[in-house]
């Protein structure tokens, strides 16, 4: 299997542990990822608080260079807001054939062409979908049994295209997570929004929202998620939450191909579980007392 | 910045997108963040479809929309609400409503850096956004992360990896052609 890769600003900076883990897992379940020469900034919320045509624009750039680089691999990007503003393009050329001229008439300006011909994948679509639980369970070495892990989907992996999994009730990491031994921590925070970017701009109310999320994971051992920003949300501010709670809400938050590396015997270094601004060693505690289901 | 003619109605395009809005209030009941709004999001939908543009942009309802999608999903009527959200947010910022806000200021930063950079350089961001905003007690909210940040080399002062990208060309076109529009 192969895939062409766009790993993201985050990626490349605050979440460089989700782009070597997620490199050290495909590794070893086989898959070859080709990262874009020359990507850029898919224009995060940013672009779209002001302008609605650089917010198609900026992800357009990627995928005109997509285009050069392969014509029958699939597009992974492992950050959901990339994810979302990638596949965004895609969806609105294919109803709007006037947005995709004008998008080529600002691509070719740095000699470029799109016919949005790539798909655009999520990496826990291709995780649940291509890869699927089977072929995790098979490499499982060292078994997370005895631990209970909170599934975190946030919103921009499912909403509001509904490609692989319920948009409002996701369980895609659900079969994932049970092939490493672990148990599902059941909550209905998986879907919950964490704020976004309130984090920066309206911080109070970015608290109020990661602090439910938090609370409602306390008896897990650690929160799963597939987001750069919803990890950071989660696993910033957690001494602040935790004081205007009045309540200890400090959990490890991993991304989710550490925690499947993890159980595939992949090493820490690899994964870069240190690179986590939560202690991961609560989990590691817990880990190989039990067996693999 | 997109200069858009003020003799048009701003709303015009967003009120078009809504009339068929019932009022029932699922978008309310659905979104996360109405514990932190001034106005509904129902309300607001109302207040588009009545044109009280003025009322719209003094109200922060619209800067708290964090598009999760969940409106969207659930409007019995199938509206475009998180769209027509960010619709708002550009209205504000095109015309001048909500430039000096602190949200406004700090996409501002970001885009900056990506037309520079053609990636974000989060240090560059971040400094350029405290300089902005003017409020010594800002920073004071980060510092704590920021440092914790800075010791695992995951803000660097260099910026970020690989080529140069100046994407100072894509900006221009874009600014041309909305101002054609
Ligand atoms: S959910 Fe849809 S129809 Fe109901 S009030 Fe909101 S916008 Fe109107
Ligand atoms: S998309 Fe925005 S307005 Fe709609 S529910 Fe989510 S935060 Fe609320």
């Amino acid at each position: 299997m192969k895939y062409l890769y766009y790993p993201g600003c985050s990626l490349d900076g605050t979440a460089r542990e989700y782009n070597q883990s997620t490199k050290s897992l495909m590794k070893g379940l086989d898959v070859e990822l080709m990262e874009l020469t020359d990507w850029s900034c898919c224009g995060a919320s940013a672009a779209e608080f002001e302008s609605r045509l650089l917010s198609l624009a900026l992800p357009a750039r990627n995928l005109a260079i997509a285009e050069t680089m392969a014509d029958d691999l699939d597009l992974l990007a492992p950050c959901s807001a990339c994810y979302l503003n990638l596949k965004k393009v895609t969806e609105t050329i294919r109803t709007d054939p006037a947005m995709l001229s004008t998008l080529n008439q600002i691509l070719a300006e740095d000699g470029l062409t799109l016919t949005g011909r790539i798909h655009v994948r999520h990496l826990l679509d291709i995780l649940s979908v291509d890869i699927g639980a089977k072929a995790i369970r098979e490499r499982v070495t060292s078994p997370l049994s005895g631990t209970s892990i909170a599934p975190y989907y946030g919103c921009q992996c499912l909403r509001p295209y509904a490609v692989f999994d319920d948009p409002e009730s996701p369980t895609s990491m659900n079969q994932l997570i049970e092939a490493t031994g672990a148990r599902i921590h059941e909550w209905d925070m998986g879907a919950k929004c964490c704020g976004a970017s309130h984090m920066n701009t309206h911080h109070q109310a970015g608290m109020t929202l990661v602090g439910a999320i938090l609370s409602s994971a306390r008896s897990a051992d650690a929160i799963v998620t597939v987001c750069p920003m919803c990890q950071m949300n989660l696993e910033g501010y957690q001494n602040s939450i935790s004081a205007q709670n009045q309540t200890d809400l400090q959990i490890p938050i991993l991304y989710l191909p550490q925690v499947l590396g993890m159980a595939m015997g992949i090493s820490r270094k690899a994964l870069q579980i240190d690179q986590n601004l939560t202690p991961a060693g609560r989990i590691f505690m817990k880990m190989g007392s039990g067996t693999i289901p | 910045m997109n200069t858009t003619n003020l003799t048009t109605d701003p709303l015009a395009s967003i009120r078009a997108k809504l009339s068929a809005c019932i009022q029932c209030g699922t978008c309310t009941g659905s979104c996360p963040n109405d514990f932190a709004m001034d106005v509904t999001p129902r309300y607001l939908w109302r207040q588009v479809l009545a044109g009280e543009t003025r009322k719209i942009f003094l109200s922060q309802t619209f800067l708290m929309c964090s598009s999760c999608y969940c409106c969207t999903l659930r409007c019995p009527r199938g509206l475009p609400l998180t769209e027509a959200m960010s619709n708002l947010k550009q209205i504000g910022v095109q015309l001048g409503f909500t430039t000096k806000t602190p949200t406004a200021l700090f996409y501002r930063q970001f885009l900056e850096s990506v037309r520079r950079h053609g990636r974000v350089h989060e240090m560059e961001m971040m400094s350029g956004w405290f300089w902005a905003v003017k409020n010594p007690m800002l920073p004071l909210k980060f510092s704590s992360l920021g440092l914790k940040l800075m010791s695992k080399g995951k803000i660097s002062l260099l910026g970020p990896s690989g080529n140069r990208i100046n994407l100072s060309n894509l900006f221009r076109k874009v600014t041309e052609l909305e101002n054609q529009a």
